[in-house]
């Protein structure tokens, strides 16, 4: 049975006949056994599979917690306390489910840094990126929204400071503030609809992850090379790669159990152990680790040190606070346009001399502002921001335009082998950790 | 299904000349069987949580004060959340449920195993054919051919003692344990 | 090899970078305080980390002479008790020492009965309000989460109770009814000085020096913010276990089924 085969033929007579009636079996030994993938994928591209893992863990554990929480202001603490002591092995599925969604993140976050070195947003994988970004977005929802939950300091301060965002827009905003709580303050209508979201979104998710992959499989994947690559070339996804992704799902499990065992609250924040007092601000509010970079555009964007010229803006009404939701915005909006903006016909940074750095430098420049975010917004540490944050514009809306411009590509081999043979540079050896 | 057929194609005998099969069959069963014990493992967990947990379990005991309840009528107590009836039984009640035969019985018992002294019935309200209250407290509900209870969900009925004697319960009453305190109280659990 | 190398140090240096990145964010609020926290290895530290049942006795002891007067223990229940070593009789026994709010009975009151292994220890106040306005305007926290719910909770807590000096350093103004504390975020805390020494008799004779019980009730107080904390340790070691034999598996089995295609 060669690589693209179509038409399996299943041995049991019962499968047969179900495939005959309702072709999801063929369908699914299409899209996930016989599937045929580059045979030169690096282990960067397991990221792909670990956050499908990733999404199932969290839907499963969060149905068996959403089993034992009580979405109501005066019991929600406590019901999670009650997980945490009580449940059997509930300790278990709520660290799990907790740091699973920094786990998460960091695999999306890895994922989309691998698209942006190999070129995978580029033509003709628009489509394929812009649900990508999709994700991403309802990915932030849901955590945003699943961290409320608990009820604890941080939850509220949290959900407070993020729905007062809204207030930026000018007119409707405090309107519409006043509809996403559902009153006059984050109390437990605001509570309720965002556990009902909490639980909705990852469904969605789901969809669009099916998008996701029936827009991956049109062309096939991207492969380190960033050249289209013949069928000789591909090999059936099962067993090379389920091999490979399982070996990767093992090491990032020590990764993740790491966490979950023996640090559980390391990547959370003390505050959220002190129950939600609206009466209190916690002294230093941060939103959990992987917004940071995005929080610190938002508290940068403010009139004053280097974007001091940008409060011309005022005179047509737009606020600094207002230009600080936009600018958060655009900084996942700008993903979504980024097939245009790369005008290079090669993919794959490997064989762009520049562009490979700029992806390391943008790379420090996401993890800086990660740390600004985190930060008391102090004068120095707003200097920084606002640089980091011009830097991130520039970065997509400057030098990744020009670049494709003005670079000169190094050679691109005619197929992924040749390089192998030719032992070049930068080739294709693809098995890094063999 | 797939692979021997592509090892083949991918140009496959290992350059060790030994047979790669042999080895090649073990690691994959050993593989996937770990990743099946991987899998029961992690759901483990999840349907353990469903048990009841450890406040559940412990709360276990109720206390009911029985002095105020008159001869001939019951009252219904809450116990690990299901009603259990206290009934003060009249001398006849005790009479009719010691002189039935046991032998006739769908769930044979006597009285005497179903009851600490006599005047006092506790079982648990719950009707064993499908969970419903039976009715039957009060001397004026109808409690059936027998005296006891009638389950107004699919006519099961009760003796005086709890025991099934009609209807499509398969067993008695359930007695939980209870001990006396003292003439007045009782602690079930 | 030369590309492997690079890929493994940016992967390890990504690993590296997204996990200090709350630590790099946390710690600026508690940097205010100039004096370090006063540190100790507490036994349940570690990969292997296990409470230290003497010490937990005798900080329970602390809690119930000292603490209990004014900050509650929400979360805990008496059950949670047998993993101190206490058997089901003894804590039958310390439930029964306390008195419980329960009701309605048939008549409709409220009503008190002692304690029993189920219930949970009950609040020193009858709600907020009430603690604070017997404790000048401020109730004194619930102390079931206390040390995870500061930055370094145990080594926070140890030093707060030692932390207490009779002057005030110059330059600090320290209101009428408020101490000066020198791990206190702000220094100034209506908290009066908890501990004095041979405040409680301890049980097994270990001499109660102010170090001693602060070291106790310390280790007290992390059991009660977290009495799985053994269990998850000892389920993470065998999860360990597993997941490095697992890994060593897929790692061999993917060598092997990879074998053919690299043969190009």
């Amino acid at each position: 049975m060669s690589a693209d085969t179509t038409n399996p033929v299943f041995k049991s007579g019962i499968l047969r006949w179900i495939d005959d009636r309702l072709p999801i079996l063929s369908w699914g030994y299409d899209e996930f056994v016989a599937y045929p993938a580059p045979k030169n994928l690096n282990y960067w591209w397991n990221f792909g599979s670990l956050a499908g893992l990733m999404l199932t863990i969290q839907i499963v554990t969060g149905i068996v917690l959403v089993m034992q929480y009580t979405p109501n202001t005066t019991m929600a603490f406590a019901s999670v306390e009650h997980i945490m002591r009580d449940v059997n092995y509930g300790w278990l599925l709520r660290y799990a489910h907790a740091n699973g969604a920094s786990m998460f993140f960091v695999v999306v976050y890895i994922h989309i840094a691998r698209g942006l070195y190999y070129g995978s947003y580029k033509a003709p994988r628009e489509l394929l990126w812009m649900l990508g970004v999709v994700i991403f977005l309802l990915m932030m929802a849901t955590a945003f929204m699943g961290y409320v939950l608990p009820w604890g300091q941080m939850s509220f301060w949290g959900a407070k400071v993020i729905t007062n965002l809204f207030s930026a827009i000018p007119f409707v905003g405090e309107p519409i503030v006043t509809w996403l709580w559902g009153g006059f303050s984050v109390d437990n209508p605001t509570l309720n609809r965002f556990f009902s979201l909490h639980y909705l979104l990852p469904f969605i998710i789901t969809a669009v992850v099916f998008l996701h992959i029936l827009a991956l499989h049109q062309f096939g994947s991207n492969n380190p090379t960033g050249i289209d690559i013949s069928k000789k070339d591909k090999i059936p996804f099962h067993p090379y790669y389920t091999v490979k992704d399982s070996f990767g799902v093992g090491v990032f499990f020590l990764i993740y159990a790491f966490f979950v065992f023996f640090a559980p609250n390391v990547l959370g924040h003390p505050d959220n152990y002190i129950p939600a007092n609206p009466l209190v601000t916690p002294p230093h509010i941060v939103p959990e680790w992987y917004f940071l970079p995005f929080y610190a555009i938002l508290r940068s964007t403010v009139y004053e040190q280097l974007f001091t010229p940008l409060g011309i803006f005022a005179w047509f009404g737009i606020t600094a606070k207002l230009m600080g939701v936009i600018a958060m915005f655009a900084s996942i909006a700008v993903l979504f346009v980024l097939p245009w903006l790369d005008t290079s016909r090669v993919r794959s940074a490997r064989f762009r001399p520049i562009y490979k750095w700029l992806f390391w430098v943008f790379v420090a420049d996401v993890v800086l502002l990660g740390w600004v975010g985190g930060q008391v917004p102090t004068e120095g540490v707003v200097w920084i921001g606002q640089f980091a944050t011009l830097y991130y514009f520039i970065h997509f809306l400057v030098l990744v335009p020009l670049l494709g411009k003005f670079e000169r590509p190094s050679r691109l081999p005619e197929s992924i082998n040749k390089p192998v043979l030719g032992g070049a540079p930068g080739g294709a050896q693809a098995q890094p950790a063999e | 299904m797939a692979d021997a057929a592509v090892r083949s194609d991918q140009g496959g005998v290992g350059a060790d000349g030994a047979d790669p099969g042999t080895r090649r069959d073990f690691l994959e069963l050993l593989a996937w069987s770990t990743m099946g014990v991987g899998a029961i493992s992690l759901a483990w967990p999840l349907v353990a949580s469903m048990n009841p947990s450890a406040d559940v379990l412990a709360v276990s005991s109720t206390e009911v004060k029985i002095d105020g309840i008159p001869e001939g009528s019951a009252i219904t107590v809450t116990w690990r959340g299901s009603p259990v009836f206290v009934r003060h039984r009249t001398a006849q009640e005790i009479q009719e449920a010691e002189a039935v035969d046991v032998s006739t019985l769908r769930d044979p018992q006597t009285d005497e195993e179903r009851v600490e002294k006599p005047e006092w019935l506790v079982v648990v309200g719950v009707c064993t054919h499908l969970g419903c209250v039976p009715v039957g407290n009060r001397p004026t509900d109808n409690r059936g051919e027998f005296g006891g209870w009638f389950c107004p969900c699919h006519g099961s009925q009760f003796d005086t003692s709890g025991r099934i004697r009609k209807g499509p319960a398969p067993l008695n009453l359930v007695v939980p344990a209870y001990a006396f305190e003292d003439d007045s109280t009782i602690s079930i659990g | 090899m030369r590309y492997r190398l690079k890929t493994l140090l940016a992967a390890g240096g990504f690993a590296l970078l997204s996990s200090a990145l709350p630590c790099l964010g946390g710690p600026a609020a508690a940097v205010e305080g100039e004096e370090p926290l006063l540190k100790r290895e507490w036994p349940s530290n570690g990969v292997f980390g296990t409470f230290d049942r003497a010490a937990l006795q005798r900080g329970f002891q602390v809690y119930q002479n000292v603490c209990h007067s004014c900050h509650s223990l929400d979360y805990v229940a008496f059950r949670n008790m047998e993993l101190l070593g206490y058997n089901e009789d003894e804590i039958g026994a310390i439930a029964a020492g306390y008195t419980v709010n329960d009701g309605p009975n048939d008549d409709g009151d409220m009503f008190e009965r002692p304690g029993r292994a189920s219930d949970h220890f009950p609040p020193p106040f009858p709600n907020a309000k009430a603690a604070a306005a017997a404790n000048g305007g401020k109730a004194p926290p619930d102390l079931s989460l206390i040390t995870k719910a500061r930055e370094e909770g145990q080594d926070y807590v140890y030093s707060l109770l030692q932390g207490y000096h009779d002057e005030a350093p110059e330059g600090v103004t320290v209101p009428d009814g408020s101490y000066y504390n020198a791990y206190y975020p702000g220094h100034v805390i209506a908290m009066p000085p908890p501990l004095s020494e041979d405040a409680v008799e301890y049980a097994d004779g270990t001499p109660a020096t102010i170090q001693q019980m602060s070291a106790d009730v310390t280790q007290f107080l992390a059991f009660a913010a977290e009495p799985t904390l053994e269990q998850r340790k000892q389920t993470g070691v065998m999860v360990f276990l597993f997941l490095i034999l697992f890994t060593g598996i897929f790692y061999a089995y993917k060598r092997r089924v990879w074998a053919d295609v690299k043969k190009h």
